[in-house]
């Protein structure tokens, strides 16, 4: 197992956010986690990657545990995400935000780069031309001088998606990728993450956690679901097996109906 | 094309030979206050416009610098070059110190934490007198030599700090321009999206504010060696929040606008200076203070990315204000 997460809790206040959540991705395999807004979504994705403390429970990536690291060290160690509400670095060109995005595969502190000594230079040019290849899989490497906040919103999903690539992860979080995108940009997110998955890494293909709310995605994407309402689980299981379950139906509608 | 690249050399050849042709000592000695507000805007302008976090304190740090030389050769008979390091060095270990817990704060209350620290050291000047000599200060520093070779003359004094400025200038680009200079980019756009990119950013913060020290503590030390005596009356939290206004005027996070802000807002003080009491007889200071913020309200309204645009970016040249409205659909 890559990632396994044990009795997930955390409060804020008087509220549970997430009440003893736990689930167990195995490398190389697409897990969603679904359920209503305010469900928790979010606040997992938090705690997994150390923005916040969980009350209790355990969050273990490659049989180490996670708790206690800081963001920094958590995407050190090989977990990366994206944002929700799209976090990229707007001043910034499309180049830069995905070569910031591989800080970790460079060296040259603080005081060295004052100094233009060849080997930064051939460190820089090689992250540079990572970053354009990378840039060219998701289709943007023409846009690489553009300031990142003149993208169409699409490929600004897309640009923190190769962001989020570029350290060459093993865990990748997807916070509502195909938010905000149309139809056909949603179909090719899909196809997207199915080739990540499938895309050669150090040991398998790449892994990912995907909270979503565009149905069509999750069951065409998804290995493994877990469902969650009020930060609780209501249900985990294969596509099928969840849009069979009857919980998870009265989880989303409330009535006796049927997920498309 | 070819112009535009020789326009630089041409430019600063010609400001060096300055000396050459010119002969006013109070030209020189405003050129050489204004390259040290540079050095002193240079480091703030790495803190507030790539890591993104303000500071109103930086003229206690410009104290320290000062005090440090002023005290150890004075009192100590320090040679006037450790004594110099020395100033560096002590702004950047103070700053290291408090720099954590400072930088903890956010926003408004990072303002008043910088403000208050710079208050605090500025009170000590004055306050300690056994040991800073009090609102009196300390006079009698020697100038600074090295190897026989002694800084003793204003145009020396221009040389040496005009060719720190343009070092500084050298070394700040390619810090911008590397793997460092984009992640403190990224901290001042997206905290969180730095993070997880794996930029320590607590750290990297804390480094820039060390920096933005250093280099105040180096210009305070060169002011010492240059008026040779001290007193607390620079060291103030009207200083602080000029360097503050250098680097805002002169545009953050561009390459000259260190330069161009120093230059306008000392350059500015002293038109004031000569003008006012012609237009307004019998006035003083208080009157240049109010033309200093009308000045500063006009630039805001009609150039609030400041002047340092006009010429070189650091940034992309669409790092702009006005690219991060129009790019965004919510």
């Amino acid at each position: 197992m890559l990632l396994e997460v044990q009795g997930l809790t955390k409060h804020f206040g008087g509220v549970a956010a997430v009440r003893d959540v736990g689930f167990a991705v195995p490398e190389g395999t697409i897990f969603a986690l679904i359920g209503p807004n305010g469900a928790g979504k979010t606040t997992v994705f938090n705690l997994i990657t150390g923005m916040l403390q969980p009350d209790s429970g355990s969050i273990s990536f490659l049989g180490k545990p996670l708790n206690r690291l800081k963001p920094y060290q958590v995407a050190a160690a090989g977990i990366t995400r994206t944002f929700q509400n799209l976090q990229l670095f707007g001043d910034m060109t499309v180049l830069e935000n995905v070569m910031t995005g591989a800080y970790l595969k460079g060296g040259t502190g603080f005081v060295r780069s004052m100094f233009r000594l060849p080997g930064i230079n051939r460190e820089d040019k090689l992250i540079s031309e990572q970053a354009r290849a990378l840039l060219a899989e998701v289709g943007l490497d023409g846009a690489a001088d553009l300031p990142a906040a003149a993208l169409p919103f699409g490929q600004q999903r897309l640009l923190e998606i190769a962001r989020a690539l570029a350290s060459g992860p093993r865990l990748v979080l997807l916070d509502e990728p195909a938010a905000g995108l149309n139809s056909a940009e949603t179909k090719d997110l899909a196809v997207f993450l199915k080739k990540l998955k499938q895309a050669e890494t150090p040991t398998n293909g790449l892994t990912m956690v995907l909270v979503e709310h565009d149905m069509e995605t999750v069951m065409e994407v998804a290995d493994r679901i877990l469902v969650l309402n009020f930060g609780q689980e209501i249900s985990t299981g294969t596509p099928a097996e969840i849009q069979a379950d009857p919980e998870v139906i009265r989880a989303y509608l409330g009535e006796e109906d049927q997920i498309a | 094309m070819r112009s535009k690249t020789l326009f630089w050399p041409a430019a600063i050849l010609l400001f060096l030979a300055l000396p050459l042709v010119l002969d006013n000592n109070y030209l020189f000695s405003i050129l050489i206050v204004i390259g040290l507000y540079a050095i002193i805007v240079q480091g703030l302008g790495i803190l507030m416009g790539y890591a993104g976090q303000v500071s109103f304190g930086h003229a206690g740090f410009f104290g320290l610098g000062s005090y440090t030389v002023a005290i150890l050769t004075t009192r100590y008979d320090c040679p006037p070059v450790l004594a110099l390091l020395a100033a560096i060095v002590v702004p950047g270990i103070i700053a290291a110190i408090i720099g954590r817990p400072t930088l903890k704060l956010r926003e408004l209350y990072l303002a008043l934490g910088t403000m208050g620290f710079g208050i605090l050291i500025h009170t000590l000047f004055n306050e300690a007198r056994e040991f800073t000599g009090g609102p009196s200060g300390i006079g009698g520093i020697p100038y600074l030599s090295a190897g026989g070779f002694s800084f003793d003359s204003d145009v020396k004094f221009f040389y040496l700090v005009w060719a720190m400025v343009l070092l500084l200038l050298v070394g700040i680009n390619n810090l911008i321009r590397s793997r460092v200079g984009r992640a403190l980019r990224a901290i001042k756009e997206s905290e969180h999206a730095a993070e997880t990119a794996g930029i320590d950013t607590s750290l990297l913060k804390l480094k820039a504010f060390i920096f933005s020290a250093l280099l105040a503590g180096l210009a305070g030390g060169l002011y010492a060696f240059y008026v040779t005596f001290v007193s607390p009356s620079p060291f103030g939290f009207h200083n602080a929040v000029q360097f503050v206004l250098m680097a805002v005027v002169g545009g953050l996070g561009t390459f000259l606008g260190p330069l161009l802000g120093a230059a306008l807002v000392v350059l500015l003080g002293e038109l004031l200076r000569w003008a006012i009491p012609l237009a307004i007889p019998g006035a003083g200071g208080e009157y240049e203070i109010i033309f200093f913020g009308l000045i500063l309200v006009l630039l805001m309204i009609f150039r609030p990315e400041g002047l340092g645009t006009l010429g070189k970016t650091l940034k992309s040249p669409a790092g702009k204000p006005g690219y991060k409205e129009r790019g965004h659909t919510c």
